[in-house]
């Protein structure tokens, strides 16, 4: 797989003509054109769709009106990346970005970990089998059946959050959990960890598979308990794949997602669901000011792509250079 | 691995001492509380949508039905627009999924082989689409100027190709046996036909994971009917039509209005059915092909995760 070293401009591949120069690729070239006709299309289908659009964001620097040609809108440089930063709406949506960004990273990773290790503590075969064939369903399944689920789950009659709550005394009456600001980024965090928590034990479990298991022998022989095994075998085990993904991570900070925001958000918790997307969103489709809208989305990529860059840096100098 | 498993037991069972053992017992209570956690939502939301619509609306209902009826599974497939849309719903998800898999091994194919003269720059171009992307508003842009709106093919062309899908399909390609292609291509036989005759063939395990994340995702994917078909009922999909339900409970919840409004079209439904039940058996109904399908893929899913994750 490539990785991020090879991002370097295209070298002319110069070890297969060895004739040389342009005419040598292009007698290449010939020979192979079933290879062509079987890729270069694809190609320009990666062209138009992938890399024509970034032409989209010269907007963020017009007032762009749709009714005027593509070349006669009015430049305006730098106006609308002014008008976000001091926008208080802007403010709010990054604080609610990055607030939840972090918490699910802090909650998935420790979720996904922990219930890793435990599942590889297991020792009936079958039985773990079947727990982690069943905690991979919820990674499955749309945000759209995930959020009915969880908004029926945490109705305020008859919802089994509440039921279970008024049950053992800890709440006197009925929550209106998704009605109440405070209460959605715990509910978003602890609905990705519902939803990905098994899913995201996959990597690690593999990662345990490469222990070698006369480490554990030799330890239990030497009289250390279960959970001086873990401390000291398994987690060090995985410690670089840990590392690999939370680099990756801090490099989708941004990238919060947007369908649970959107799906679970309404006119009572918007002031702490809606991200950066969803802001995206509202400017642009809603109420069709593309302008400011691409400038809010052109900073999220450009912020994304440093923090990447940053982030495969930082990899790369701890020699885990194959993020990709 | 094989081998300490069969060993483990044994070995454990000697040196199990008593806090092992309240450790295991604490870790399969964990295990199974952790099962219900997951389970129960959907159990809870079958035995809904099994439960006459009124009855249901007084609460109560946990994991069995109190009233069993089918009557919300008929009115779903009665009413003309949910059954519409759970038919686009499957249609793009088989044509999205053959599609897409098929372009993709295509790619990869052509970007496994090493004399390959535009293998790099191809491989490059398509690795540096993960950094970056232009964007929800700029993409609507270029689908409005394509003409893709009110569409069918705006939920297949737009994701034609999964940049993650070619790295996965790539790296099994080249760790095949180097002999099998070579052996084809002697045999005079053409690129093409060694690619749909060979390597295709040889490549059904890695298909059986990209045509799951596809097909997971086609069936899964609300959004784009949402921004790009949503004035089109003909178009929308079993997804965007729960999505709707969803949204209206929402907004009832904010405003205290009584959403049975939303099906005010026939009078007789709202005596049937009940916004709650229909969302119930909505919700079973999207999420069943999915719950058919994945366990039976999951060796395959595994095996797609770990080799597209990390490992390289």
């Amino acid at each position: 797989m490539d990785n991020v070293t090879q991002l370097r401009p295209a070298e002319t591949p110069k070890a297969d003509n060895t004739d040389g120069g342009l005419k040598g690729f292009f007698h290449k070239l010939s020979k192979q054109r079933a290879l062509v006709f079987m890729s270069v299309p694809f190609l320009i289908w990666l062209i138009v769709f992938k890399y024509l659009p970034l032409w989209g964001w010269s907007i963020a620097f017009q007032d762009y009106k749709p009714a005027k040609g593509m070349f006669d809108q009015a430049w305006v440089g730098l106006k609308h990346f002014k008008f976000l930063f001091e926008d208080e709406h802007f403010v709010r949506v990054m604080r609610n970005t990055l607030a939840m960004s972090f918490i699910n990273l802090v909650l998935g990773f420790v979720t996904a970990i922990t219930l890793a290790i435990l599942l590889n503590e297991l020792r009936k075969v079958a039985f773990k089998r079947v727990v982690q064939t069943i905690s991979y369903l919820p990674h499955f399944i749309s945000w759209v059946v995930a959020s009915s689920i969880i908004s029926t789950a945490l109705s305020a009659d008859g919802g089994i959050i509440n039921d279970v709550l008024l049950w053992l005394g800890l709440i006197k009456e009925p929550i209106l959990w998704l009605g109440e600001g405070k209460y959605f980024w715990g509910i978003l965090g602890v609905s990705e960890v519902w939803k990905n928590v098994g899913w995201n034990t996959i990597i690690y479990l593999a990662a345990m598979t490469s222990i070698d298991p006369s480490q554990y022998e030799a330890a239990e022989i030497d009289g250390a308990g279960r959970f001086q095994r873990i401390w000291n075998i398994t987690l060090p085990g995985i410690k670089s794949v840990v590392v690999i993904l939370l680099i990756m991570n801090i490099g989708n900070l941004l990238e919060t997602g947007f369908e649970p925001q959107y799906l679970l958000g309404n006119g009572m918790n918007v002031d702490y669901s809606e991200n950066l997307d969803i802001f995206v969103l509202k400017y642009g489709i809603q109420m069709g000011n593309f302008s400011l809208s691409i400038a809010a989305g052109m900073f999220k990529t450009v912020v994304s792509f440093i923090l990447l860059f940053t982030a495969n840096h930082i990899a790369k100098r701890l020699g885990e250079d194959r993020l990709f | 691995m094989a081998k300490s498993l069969s060993k483990a037991p044994k070995m454990y069972a000697r040196f199990k001492s008593p806090s092992d053992r309240i450790f295991d017992f604490f870790n399969i209570i964990f295990m199974i509380c952790l099962v219900i956690v997951t389970l129960y939502p959907f159990a809870n939301t079958l035995a809904v949508s099994l439960n006459t619509a009124n009855d249901s609306l007084k609460g109560g209902i946990y994991l069995w039905p109190r009233e069993f009826t089918w009557e919300n599974y008929k009115y779903v497939f009665e009413e003309a627009t949910i059954f519409h849309a759970t038919l686009i719903s499957a249609l793009r998800t088989v044509i999205g999924t053959v599609l897409s898999v098929f372009c993709c091994t295509m790619v990869a194919y052509t970007i496994a082989r090493p004399e390959y003269v535009l293998r790099k720059f191809i491989s490059i171009a398509f690795i540096l689409t993960m950094y970056f992307s232009g964007g929800l508003i700029p993409n609507f842009l270029l689908v409005r100027e394509l003409g893709l709106m009110n569409s069918f093919w705006v939920y297949i062309i737009p994701g034609l190709i999964g940049v993650f899908n070619v790295i996965i399909i790539r790296s099994f390609i080249e760790k095949l046996p180097e002999g099998i292609l070579e052996s084809a291509r002697i045999d005079g036989a053409g690129e093409f036909t060694t690619f749909l005759r060979v390597v295709l063939p040889l490549c059904l395990p890695v298909i059986a994971t990209v045509s799951l994340f596809s097909a997971v995702a086609q069936w899964n994917s609300w959004f784009d009917v949402f921004l790009y078909n949503s004035s089109n009922v003909n178009l929308s999909t079993l997804q965007y039509e729960l999505m709707k339900i969803l949204q209206n409970s929402n907004a009832s919840m904010n405003s205290g209005n009584d959403y049975a409004s939303m099906f005010s079209g026939s009078e007789a439904s709202i005596n049937r059915v009940t916004p709650t039940s229909i969302r119930a058996t909505m919700t079973i109904v999207a999420s069943v092909p999915i719950i058919m399908v994945y366990p039976f893929l999951q060796k395959y899913f595994v095996q797609g995760m770990t080799l597209g994750g990390v490992k390289g």
